[in-house]
């Protein structure tokens, strides 16, 4: 059920960017955002070790990271 | 994850999508949606070092990130623990300390259409007694003006557990992660990260060589039988972040998570990071992060007699316990304006400081009269990283 | 949890094929440039109807944008090509503080004018929703050809258009 709604979501979301709905950061508001230190994962290699160092020793994984924001460049 | 009832009414529903909607949505989005772009080619050089709880864990991790064409970058991954373990686990078993190595390649590609970045990749880990195998699909979209991206991700692994002492066995170990994200720029300065991940295991799942203690029947001494873990597992890990700019160039994130799992853990933990640049290419990076978790259902540091209950544990990883972690980072841009075919690199080096806090596990190499009254084990460790990146 | 999974997949795969059916947008339009002033990278004002008469390529850009560096090289290169002809490319870069792209012009000169749009008022006018965007304006002012994004290979494109305006 979760996962239906999920996808539902998804297709109207992607229907919705055809219509009007204007992005309230324009794309040249987008200096700060595509600033190297507001990205969460710009250390890749170290980040992927220390979740390794955490999963080892903890019981919980999962969840640890994801994609976007930045410049928005096309 | 879903109940067994929701999942089948999910399915019932969506065989009920109407053609014309998917139709609609295809010629619609044809229109108006922008191009995605592919990280930047990179190369990085890790070397990682972990000491603490009679533990050293060194080694190297080396990446390579490079666009082939337009459409298509590749990367790859070469990593190794060399592990040095006189745990307490090692030990309070009366095993020697041991050495071994593990080896990790993983590869993967990216292929971006349109506004869409697919990922496939694959990771083969080894060492004398595990072998696992991870095959995963990634699928990163930006829409609504490149103001959300959303992300899902599949990925199996196939692990064969061995026993260095009994050349023999061998068992298997399969699992299935289902991942989702949301990332949302919020305002010009912020940006919001939710992310889904549901892990199901299966097969065998603990650990060939350790065991549990027992009181014994005289209830002034101890022994030892093999653990026994459920043959499956399923958890769910949901987690928020969100990272702001500050005004002067700085920039400061925090995280919850929450997991928990059908073994009885419930995990929380919450990070903070604030990152601030210096004049000359520097940057200071402070970060805090703090992790708690109860145990799991079948754990116990001692059991009351032999085989107590059907499945037994006494693996810290899985008891009550929390850590607090204190870390530093220093970067520096040693490759301001370009060398040769480099456009940028920088060096790095980071110091993070582990406390754990056990609540039911005992340090056994305390001996006390009764069972039971060992102290609680705690330990610290220190992990140092150095690492150099450059893009070309 | 059979079930769970295959409808997993399975939505998945409906999901991203319903999602990969997008391009690089580009599109006519036909109405007159928005006219505005601003100062260029020389010190002097520049305003864009004073430019009648030629083919202009305005192309929004900003030093944090990858595309945008990747681009500036090749539209360096077509306005030396075509400026005999009666073209020019005019820079705007977006950025409300212009130190960092001034350094990057710097270390990666143009052969064109390079105009500050400090309080986002022309892209405001020029409603750029991608980074980069480049608008081609034919001799009597009017904007005929919109590209948002830039892609390796979109040059020929300027190329054709930039041609066709120009004996137009």
């Amino acid at each position: 059920m979760r996962l239906c709604a999920f996808y539902l979501l998804l297709i109207a979301l992607s229907l919705t960017g055809c219509s009007s709905i204007e992005p309230w950061v324009k794309p040249y508001e987008r200096a700060h955002l595509a600033d190297p230190i507001m990205n969460f994962d710009r250390d890749p290699v170290s980040g992927a070790y220390m979740t390794h160092v955490y999963q080892a020793r903890e019981a919980a994984r999962g969840a640890e990271g994801g994609h976007g924001g930045g410049c928005g460049c096309n | 994850m879903a109940p067994r009832v929701g999942t089948v009414v999910a399915v019932g529903v969506t065989r009920h999508i109407p053609a014309w909607l998917v139709g609609t949505a295809l010629l619609c989005c044809s229109l108006a949606v922008l191009a995605g772009v592919l990280p930047d080619d990179r190369a990085d050089a890790l070397y990682h070092s972990y000491d603490g709880g009679g533990v050293e864990i060194t080694g190297p991790s080396l990446m390579v990130l490079k666009k082939l064409g337009q459409n298509v970058a590749v990367n790859g991954n070469y990593y190794v623990d060399s592990i040095s373990s006189a745990s307490i686990d090692v030990v309070t078993s009366g095993a020697s300390a041991y050495s071994e190595d593990r080896i990790e390649f993983s590869g993967g590609v990216d292929y971006l259409h349109g506004n869409s970045i697919m990922s496939l990749s694959f990771t083969n880990s080894s060492e004398d007694d595990y072998e696992a195998n991870t095959a995963g699909f990634g699928i990163s979209m930006d829409m609504f003006g490149n103001m959300t991206t959303v992300s899902m991700g599949y990925s199996r692994g196939w692990d064969m557990v061995m026993n260095n002492l009994d050349s023999t066995f061998s068992r298997d170990a399969d699992r299935q992660n289902y991942k989702l994200g949301l990332t949302q720029v919020v305002t010009k300065d912020m940006l919001l990260e939710l992310n889904y991940e549901g892990i199901t295991d299966e097969g065998f799942l603990n650990n060939p060589y350790r065991s549990v203690r027992y009181l014994d029947p005289g209830g002034d001494s101890y022994s030892y039988e093999s653990e026994i873990y459920p043959n499956t597992r399923t958890s769910n890990a949901v987690a928020i972040r969100s990272i702001y700019y500050l005004p002067y160039r700085a920039a400061v994130s925090g995280e919850y998570r929450f997991f928990d799992d059908t073994w009885g853990i419930d995990a929380h933990n919450l990070k903070f990071v604030y990152t601030h640049p210096l004049q000359g290419g520097w940057v200071l990076e402070g970060n805090y992060r703090y992790y708690t978790q109860n145990a799991a259902d079948f754990y116990s540091d001692l059991f009351p007699f032999q085989g107590a209950q059907n499945f037994l544990a006494r693996d810290k990883e899985l008891s009550t316990f929390s850590s607090h972690t204190i870390g530093f980072k220093l970067s520096y841009d040693f490759i301001k304006n370009g060398w040769r075919s480099i456009d940028k690199g920088k060096i790095n080096l980071a110091w993070d400081h582990i406390l754990f806090d056990y609540d039911d596990f005992r340090d056994l190499r305390v001996v006390t009269p009764a069972p039971g009254d060992e102290p609680l084990y705690s330990f610290s460790a220190d992990v140092v990283q150095l690492y150099v990146s450059i893009w070309f | 949890m059979r079930t769970t999974q295959s409808a997993f997949m399975r939505y998945t795969l409906a999901t991203v094929m319903v999602l990969l059916s997008s391009t690089v947008s580009a599109g006519t339009v036909q109405a007159p440039a928005p006219d505005f002033t601003l100062k260029s990278d020389s010190g002097e004002n520049l305003r864009l109807s004073e430019m009648r008469g030629e083919v202009v390529l305005i192309n929004f850009w900003a030093s944090w944008c990858g595309p945008c560096r990747q681009e500036m090289p090749i539209l360096s290169e077509l306005h030396d090509k075509y400026k005999a002809m009666g073209f020019t490319v005019l820079g705007i870069n977006v950025e409300e503080n212009s130190s960092d792209a001034r350094k990057l012009l710097k270390e990666m000169p143009v052969s064109f004018p390079v105009l500050f749009d400090n309080d986002s008022s022309v892209s405001k006018q020029y409603d750029v929703a991608a980074m980069p965007s480049t608008v081609l304006v034919d001799r009597d002012g009017n904007m005929r050809y919109l590209h948002k994004g830039y892609k390796p290979g979109l040059e020929d494109t300027y190329v054709d258009q930039v041609r066709s305006l120009i004996r137009e």
